[in-house]
């Protein structure tokens, strides 16, 4: 089945390719999709529920003449594989209306089925030379969407960026690799697992594993591409890249790090949990500044990788201190969240995608009242905004709360630097959640809320059914993996305990709805009690106000804060929102600097207020590698105007200094 | 007894042609260059011929008789006439002054033979000492080369560097004659299209000093 969907997706791309001229080609081959996807993700699930130790292995004899492909579905394939195919299958669903509504259909349907095999191969690859294929083959595929709208210069720069970091995080994965295959050679995941590395290769590997799964993942610093190529790319394929490509990446990291490596220091650990604090912080940031929806939420994602990555790290810390239910803990968090994240942020670039096909406009400047126009949209992108913001009873809450009662044990660590770095980090991931919801307040409120700000958002109409029905699937998802946590944790439980050795549940022993880490004395949370007495609460206030309360509608005028009658450009916006953050967080970190102008007496041009940003990432790292490479190639360029006098020197020089190593090393 | 006479003979055939590799090296005079140049290619013809009666190998007198012929008379001959035909100045040019570029020389026999030894430990005494001496001059070849202003004396050099090539093949045993006709012939070929060269560059610059065509190439503005 798994074979047949995957094949199923390249038969649909070269469908795509062929009939891209038909006017029913882009809903066809996204329906097509959606069956596939709907297969792989039933696939998965059933993997899911089997024994710990379960694996399908297979080898196809596909690729260069003396290599085989080998693939491998355990636990945690499986999981992701959920992960992808769930919002694989929203997004496919989303996209079979959606689709229409591009510009150039015909650049989206044939890489739309390439990007979900690419994704879908990855995972199931069972050799280096497998997964490396599969992995650009996800990342030209994305490339491709990203540069779908080609006639764009902002997407056609995005495209570039993106390239060179994919190009980058991939040379880095094949020398990661090529480290752990040793000198045999072996390219086997088995091998690799079986063979041991020195403490220098080791820590080499890791650092690689980090640099070419991280780029992809977006952690900071190498998430420059992300907010320009994300948001680049068609809504649908947004919500996956955005959603679902960090995820495959994730991945990457964890299959490297806890299964094909076991004995990653505590150091490496410390690392990835700093290096995710940072990303978190710096991430939510950029976000509540951005002005473009899609952008922003691009950010986001840049933040919730860094949340995903703290729990990855403590989970290695924990586990290289021998504190297994610990590592279980932190392991089932950082997944947890990487499943609630692939969920809410797809749902929220689908509705970033609705609201563009309602309106064509993408800017919150432009945006608002959009809540009265399209009910459906408006609903589901609240739930996203409140599941993000990790708001309880929705998922999001679920995961950062078990993130948080992981950090909170990191005083346990062994080490001192954990001891006290720890609830730095958790600091971090405390001021990200706050900033977060701080963010998804303003662009929900802005965008939904308020009176519209142009002629396009007034005149906004719902999107058609079957784009509110995905939407509507995940929004329902946000609440069920918020209400069912311990059910979602014992699903989990078959994924981590090849990775940490114990099963989660061990140390969650109140029994369902309970989930208690740790302890079951105290700190216990329950969605589905939550949920429940909610509701009731909710029904019971509905009813008494009914009861009591008089039917006589009134009507009145909104309290309009003393202004008679005001424009609708007088409302609170997206930049005014966002000052106060940013006088006090962006004023050092981006250098922000706001300059007002105001006209002399008697000059009718109007004030002006700027503000400028930098963005300290870019101008430190990026701008300097550039420079640095166009100061060399000017040294170099010299090279081509010597006398040849100087060229025989060179050769000569040369030749000399290999004969020196040579004798040298006789000695 | 016998033995040791052919090695203590090659052995000095084979000085002989290093020496002369650093008289080139010390020469101030075009003409006692070139002078020094054919002496050297008359030696390597006398190893060639050792090496041919020693080993028994009538194709070894082939390569002295093209070294004779074209290293050691033809040209000489032909850089004499060009350097009168052309009226070049007499002096040879250095870019490093004589007596350090005899240092260097000296340098590059020593890393040389602190190189060949070792590496070859295994094959004969002959065959150690000779590309010992081989590899010595073609790095003086190479030396002169790029220490040297003059079009004549780089000819020159890369002459030199050439006889150290054969030097070593033919101290070789078992060296097929056609790769040392191909490098004869290379060599003479080398020869002619300098030949062309310098008239070309004369007509240009009056003058065979290289520093001249540097001013003068497309790419530079």
């Amino acid at each position: 089945m798994l074979i047949g969907a995957l094949g199923t997706l390249l038969v649909l791309a070269f469908l795509g390719a062929v009939l891209g001229r038909d006017k029913r080609t882009p809903a066809l081959v996204h329906a097509g999709c959606l069956v596939a996807s709907l297969a792989l993700l039933a696939s998965g699930l059933g993997h899911l529920g089997q024994p710990t130790d379960a694996a399908t292995t297979m080898v196809l004899p596909i690729g260069l003449p003396w290599t085989q492909a080998h693939v491998r579905v355990d636990n945690l394939a499986a999981l992701f594989m959920v992960i992808v195919n769930l919002s694989a299958a929203a997004a496919s669903g989303f996209g079979i209306a959606y689709a229409g509504h591009l510009p150039e259909p015909r650049r989206v349907t044939p890489f739309f089925p390439l990007f979900l095999f690419g994704m879908n191969a990855v995972l199931i690859a069972d050799d280096a030379f497998t997964f490396l294929v599969s992995w650009e083959f996800m990342s030209l595929a994305s490339w491709a969407l990203v540069l779908s709208d080609h006639t764009r210069a902002e997407s056609r720069r995005a495209a570039l960026v993106y390239l060179t970091m994919a190009a980058f995080g991939t040379f880095s994965l094949l020398t990661c690799f090529g480290v752990m295959a040793g000198p045999g050679g072996d390219y086997t995941f088995a091998a690799m697992r079986a063979h041991s590395l020195g403490p220098v290769a080791g820590s080499l590997a890791v650092l690689l594993a980090l640099l070419g799964a991280g780029s992809k993942a977006g952690l900071v610093p190498l998430h420059a591409w992300l907010p320009l190529a994300h948001p680049a790319a068609p809504s649908h394929v947004s919500a996956l890249m955005s959603g679902v490509m960090t995820k495959v990446a994730l991945y990457a990291l964890i299959r490297i790090l806890m299964d094909l490596r076991g004995d990653v220091g505590w150091e490496w650990g410390a690392v990835m949990m700093v290096v995710g604090g940072i990303t978190a912080v710096l991430g939510v940031l950029y976000a509540v500044l951005q002005d473009d929806i899609k952008t922003l939420l691009a950010y986001s994602t840049v933040e919730n990788v860094g949340v995903v990555v703290i729990g990855l790290g403590l989970a290695i810390a924990f586990k290289a201190d021998g504190k297994t239910t610990l590592a279980a803990l932190a392991l089932v968090a950082g997944l947890y969240h990487a499943i609630n994240h692939s969920v809410f942020k797809s749902l929220l670039f689908l509705g970033s995608g609705a609201v563009m096909t309602a309106t064509g406009q993408r800017s919150l400047g432009v945006l608002g009242g959009l809540l009265n126009r399209m009910p459906w949209t408006g609903a589901v992108m609240l739930v996203g905004s409140a599941a993000i913001s990790a708001l309880p009873p929705l998922n999001g809450f679920v995961s950062e709360w078990l993130i948080f009662r992981a950090l909170f044990k990191g005083p346990t660590l062994s080490h001192w630097a954990m001891k006290f770095g720890v609830p730095v980090v958790g600091a971090l991931l405390a001021l990200a959640a706050a900033l977060a919801a701080a963010g998804f307040v303003r662009a929900f409120g802005v965008a939904f809320l308020g009176r519209p700000r142009s002629a396009e958002a007034a005149a906004a109409r719902e999107v058609p059914a079957p784009m509110t029905a995905a939407m509507a699937v995940l929004a329902v998802l946000c609440v069920v993996l918020g209400a069912i946590p311990v059910t979602v944790t014992k699903a989990l439980d078959g994924v981590i305990e090849p990775l940490t050795g114990v099963r989660f549940s061990v140390s969650a022993n109140l029994g369902w709805p309970w989930l208690s880490p740790v302890s079951s004395d105290w700190g216990s949370y329950s969605g589905t009690v939550l949920v429940l007495v909610g509701l009731s609460l909710f029904t019971f206030t509905i009813a008494l106000v009914h009861r009591l309360g008089t039917r006589a509608l009134r009507r009145a005028d909104a309290w309009d804060c003393g202004h008679r009658e005001s424009l609708p450009d007088a409302q609170y916006s997206g930049q005014s929102f966002a000052q106060p953050l940013r006088r006090v967080f962006a004023a050092t970190i981006f250098r922000a600097r706001e300059r007002v102008q105001m006209p002399e007496p008697g000059d009718c041009g109007p004030a002006t207020h700027e503000v400028s940003l930098v963005d300290p990432v870019w101008q430190g790292l990026y701008a300097s590698i550039g420079r640095l490479v166009d100061y060399i190639a000017d040294r170099v360029n010299h090279l081509q105007f010597l006398t040849v006098r100087r060229y025989l020197l060179m050769m000569f020089g040369t030749l000399v200094f290999l004969l020196l190593v040579v004798a040298i090393r006789q000695q | 007894m016998f033995a040791h006479l052919s090695y203590d003979v090659a052995h000095l055939i084979g000085a002989t042609v290093l020496m002369a590799g650093f008289g080139l090296l010390y020469q101030r005079r075009l003409q006692a260059v070139l002078n020094t140049f054919a002496f050297q290619a008359l030696a390597l013809a006398a190893a060639a011929g050792w090496q041919a009666h020693v080993q028994n190998a009538p194709h070894l007198w082939a390569t002295a008789g093209i070294a004779l012929v074209f290293k050691a008379l033809l040209v000489p001959f032909a850089l004499h006439w060009l350097v009168e035909r052309l009226g070049i100045h007499r002096t040879v040019e250095t870019a490093l002054s004589i007596g350090w570029t005899m240092i260097v020389g000296v340098a590059l026999v020593a890393l040389s033979i602190m190189l060949v030894l070792p590496v070859t430990a295994g094959a004969a005494a002959l065959t150690r000492e000779s590309l010992a001496l081989a590899m010595s001059v073609v790095l003086l070849g190479l030396l002169m080369m790029i220490t040297r202003h003059n079009a004549v004396t780089q000819v020159v050099g890369f002459m030199a560097l050439e006889n150290g090539l054969i030097l070593a093949a033919v101290s070789a045993k078992g060296m097929p004659l056609v790769v040392e006709i191909s490098i004869a012939f290379s060599v003479l070929v080398a020869m002619i299209l300098f030949g062309i060269f310098f008239f070309r560059i004369r007509e240009r610059f009056d003058s065979l000093d290289v520093q001249y065509l540097e001013t003068f190439r497309g790419d530079r503005q």
